[in-house]
């Protein structure tokens, strides 16, 4: 049984882009949580020191975590949307050509 | 607890449920296709996908679970929002795009898509429907919950509710109502817990938490004589009994024919006796709530701050605070929880809830469920980076999460609604932090269900706000539902039939199929919910995510970044996860404790499988697809 997408749509011209930017964009976010995990793991008491506003660390990392993964994604897409436009370009002025 | 019928919260119940049945029937008579049924013909705007997205994740376990877990766990409970949201990064980053090019209608049409393997078809299917269903048992666990305090139900009356609406829905529709539930809950989910955490932030603390609808309960304290540690006296209270269970006395006296049972604690040489919480169950099934019938009303809400610091001052109570201010006072001040203890005495099954005093910097630490501070073994400690392993491994791995990225028209929208899921779930979690700590200081918990933690802290504040907020959880819990359902019915009738069985179904035939799957899938939904009745949906979806993470996500990334990845190391990976993550779960201590066994004496300490079915998986894969040779479709 073969089963095509859904919904067909043009070619990805920025795939691997993408793919290598998200690639480096998910181990940034996967240290800065494993981070999180091996102080609570090897030095536990640090998760209580006072940070900003009198928060403490774990409060401040949790929080911090949350709007990090926000803030990534925004930038993944900021960067994605312009490969796909560029690349688009790019292979019009091609088909263009030839 | 008991709780009476509210014709406010009836009325608001009607009226979404009638809401959700009428979007299910409108779109159910525009869906024709098995395109339409499985996946909305691919042509949702990805702005409705991505609220929707947010309605799917934000189920039971996040609005009812988290709120329930950080009011009674502290910071422990926040682990749960952190990691489930870490979880979309994987989602985004690695699996949305790739994902959206390979797939039709389900998980393993996508795993399928280089390969023409039916064991592929077969392990994935029965994937699909393994993590569904034990994503779907905290969802029904919490709409038993939630339909208690609304309609004054028992508990499995809210299960099969719940199970028939939802079967409705799905049997009518498919993923096209799913998707508008969804958006029109997730997005009146995330406005009402703003307008809640405002609230709490407006009312701020007090010793004291009286709210109109009840007045708080001061708890006795009696001060006996005490001989050889064992009370002799009690006032004018009549001693009946003494019970000695995991290192502290328990006191059970009579006073007026109504016995009660009390905490004996020693402080500063003198011994007090305080009152606890109990729950007790004779031989012929008679329960008694601290001694009377469950309709006296004697079974009090609890949880409250015993001492209250604002900036190095003792205050009874704050005015409004800002959000900082207010994480600030409770990392100060003494926070009261409760903890149970069960026994028999006398032929009387005993449940008792003690308050026991927590300096509110610990309660804004992790350490209160998982241990890894003080007192930390290394089970703890294992245990701790399991859960956030599955947390953040699990979420682009569920099958009915996956299958939203079908219903936009192309990659680009698919990740646009992602990052517009990720913002609406972020701003809820944080939320889910002050909503929980409002609940654990606020007077308002029922020591039965830490699930109802949210809603009862939303009818301290006024019966509307709490009559809406049950409403669109109880909305939540049946869109998530549904949206298990469409999985788990995709993965019977279009995978196994169709795919496995090869009975080249028609299209009219795939759906109904489908909508058969739904109802059978839907009934054993509501036998497990009221099988789990009572467990915290948070900790249960973190089995679910485990599975997910074990037995898909190997397969998922594999598939995705090595070309020498072969159907055979799919599959077996794909068994290896299901297999040693249920052997693990089943043999936990919360298992343990759920077969009446002693949990301590359960073979392993271990209640979360990650950390050890997740290498299994990516190891089984590894060496069988280096093994086995690859076969490709157009071979």
């Amino acid at each position: 049984m073969i089963h095509k997408p859904s919904i067909s749509h043009k070619p990805d011209y920025a795939s691997k882009k993408k793919a290598q930017l998200g690639i480096v964009f998910f181990f940034l976010y996967f240290l800065f949580y494993g981070g999180f995990v091996a102080i609570g793991v090897i030095n536990y008491e640090l998760l209580a020191i006072e940070t900003f506003k009198g928060l403490n660390l774990a409060t401040l990392y949790g929080i911090g975590l949350i709007v990090f993964a926000v803030l990534l994604g925004i930038l993944y897409n900021f960067f994605c949307s312009r490969y796909e436009d560029k690349m688009e370009k790019e292979m019009e002025g091609k088909e263009v050509e030839l | 607890m008991i709780y009476g019928i509210s014709y406010t919260a009836l009325f608001f119940f009607i009226v979404f449920v009638g809401l959700v049945l009428g979007l299910s029937f409108y779109f159910g008579s525009r869906t024709k296709s098995a395109s339409s049924y499985y996946a909305a013909g691919g042509q949702i705007h990805w702005s409705i996908n991505g609220v929707a997205f947010a309605g799917d994740y934000l189920s039971a376990a996040s609005f009812l679970g988290i709120c329930g877990m950080i009011a009674v766990s502290g910071f422990d409970g926040f682990l749960y929002a952190i990691g489930f949201l870490a979880g979309w990064m994987v989602a985004l980053f690695l699996v949305a795009e790739p994902f959206k090019r390979l797939g039709k209608y389900t998980f393993s049409d996508a795993l399928n898509s280089t390969f023409n393997s039916r064991l592929v078809t077969l392990t994935a299917s029965i994937s699909t429907l393994t993590v569904s269903i034990f994503y779907l048992i905290p969802q029904m666990v919490g709409a038993g919950d939630l339909v208690t305090p609304l309609l004054g139900l028992p508990h499995w009356v809210g299960v099969f509710l719940v199970g028939v609406i939802v079967i409705v829905i799905v049997a009518t529709a498919g993923m096209t109502s799913t998707t508008y539930v969804q958006f029109l809950k997730g997005g009146l989910l995330i406005v009402l817990s703003t307008i809640l955490t405002i609230y709490i932030l407006k009312n701020g603390f007090t010793l004291n938490p009286d709210h109109k609808n009840q007045a708080h309960h001061e708890f006795l304290e009696i001060l006996p004589e005490v001989k050889d540690g064992k009370v002799e006296k009690a006032e004018d209270w009549k001693v009946i009994t003494q019970v000695e269970v995991q290192g502290k006395d328990f006191v059970s006296l009579e006073k007026d024919g109504v016995s009660r049972w009390f905490d004996l604690v020693q402080s500063d040489n003198h011994y007090v006796l305080k009152e606890v919480l109990s729950i007790t169950e004779d031989e012929n099934g008679v329960q008694l709530y601290n001694g009377e019938p469950k309709e006296s009303g004697k079974f009090y809400q609890v949880g409250h701050l015993s001492k209250i610091i604002v900036n190095g001052k003792e205050v009874d109570k704050t005015g409004t605070v800002g959000p900082f201010e207010y994480l600030n006072i409770i990392k100060e001040s003494t926070v009261v929880r409760f903890s149970n203890v069960q026994f028999r005495d006398n032929n009387r099954a005993v449940s008792l809830f003690y308050p026991s005093e927590v300096d509110g910097k610990d309660f804004l630490l992790p350490g209160l469920k998982y241990k890894i501070g003080k007192g930390a073994s290394l089970w703890s400690k294992m245990d701790f980076v399991s859960l956030m392993l599955a947390l953040f491994l699990g979420t682009a791995a569920l099958p009915h999460i996956l299958i939203r990225y079908y219903t936009v028209s192309s990659p680009r929208d698919a990740r646009k609604s992602t990052i517009l899921a990720i913002a609406a779930i972020g701003t809820f979690y944080i939320m889910t932090l002050f909503m929980g700590l409002g609940a654990a200081t606020n007077g308002v918990m029922d020591v039965e269900s830490s699930n109802m933690a949210a809603p009862l802290l939303a009818r301290a504040f006024g019966v509307i706000l709490f009559s809406v907020i049950s409403a669109i959880a109880f909305a939540t819990v049946l869109g998530t539902v549904a949206g298990l359902i469409v999985a788990s019915s995709g993965a019977i009738a279009h995978d196994l039939l169709d795919g496995y069985f090869k009975k080249n179904l028609s299209d009219v035939n795939k759906v109904r199929a489908g909508k058969i799957a739904a109802l059978a899938v839907g009934v054993f939904a509501i036998i497990l919910g009221v099988a789990f009745k009572g467990m915290n949906v948070s900790f249960l979806v973190g089995w679910a995510f485990a599975i997910a993470a074990s037995a898909n996500l190997p397969a998922i990334l594999f598939l995705l970044f090595w070309k020498k990845t072969t159907a055979k190391g799919i599959s077996w990976s794909i068994v290896m996860g299901i297999v040693s993550s249920l052997v693990i779960i089943l043999t936990s201590p919360t298992m343990w404790g759920r077969y009446g066994l002693d949990p301590l004496s359960a073979i392993h300490q271990l209640e979360n499988p990650a950390i050890i079915s997740f290498p299994l998986s990516v190891l089984t894969l590894f060496l069988i697809s280096s093994l086995s040779k690859k076969k490709m479709l157009n071979d």
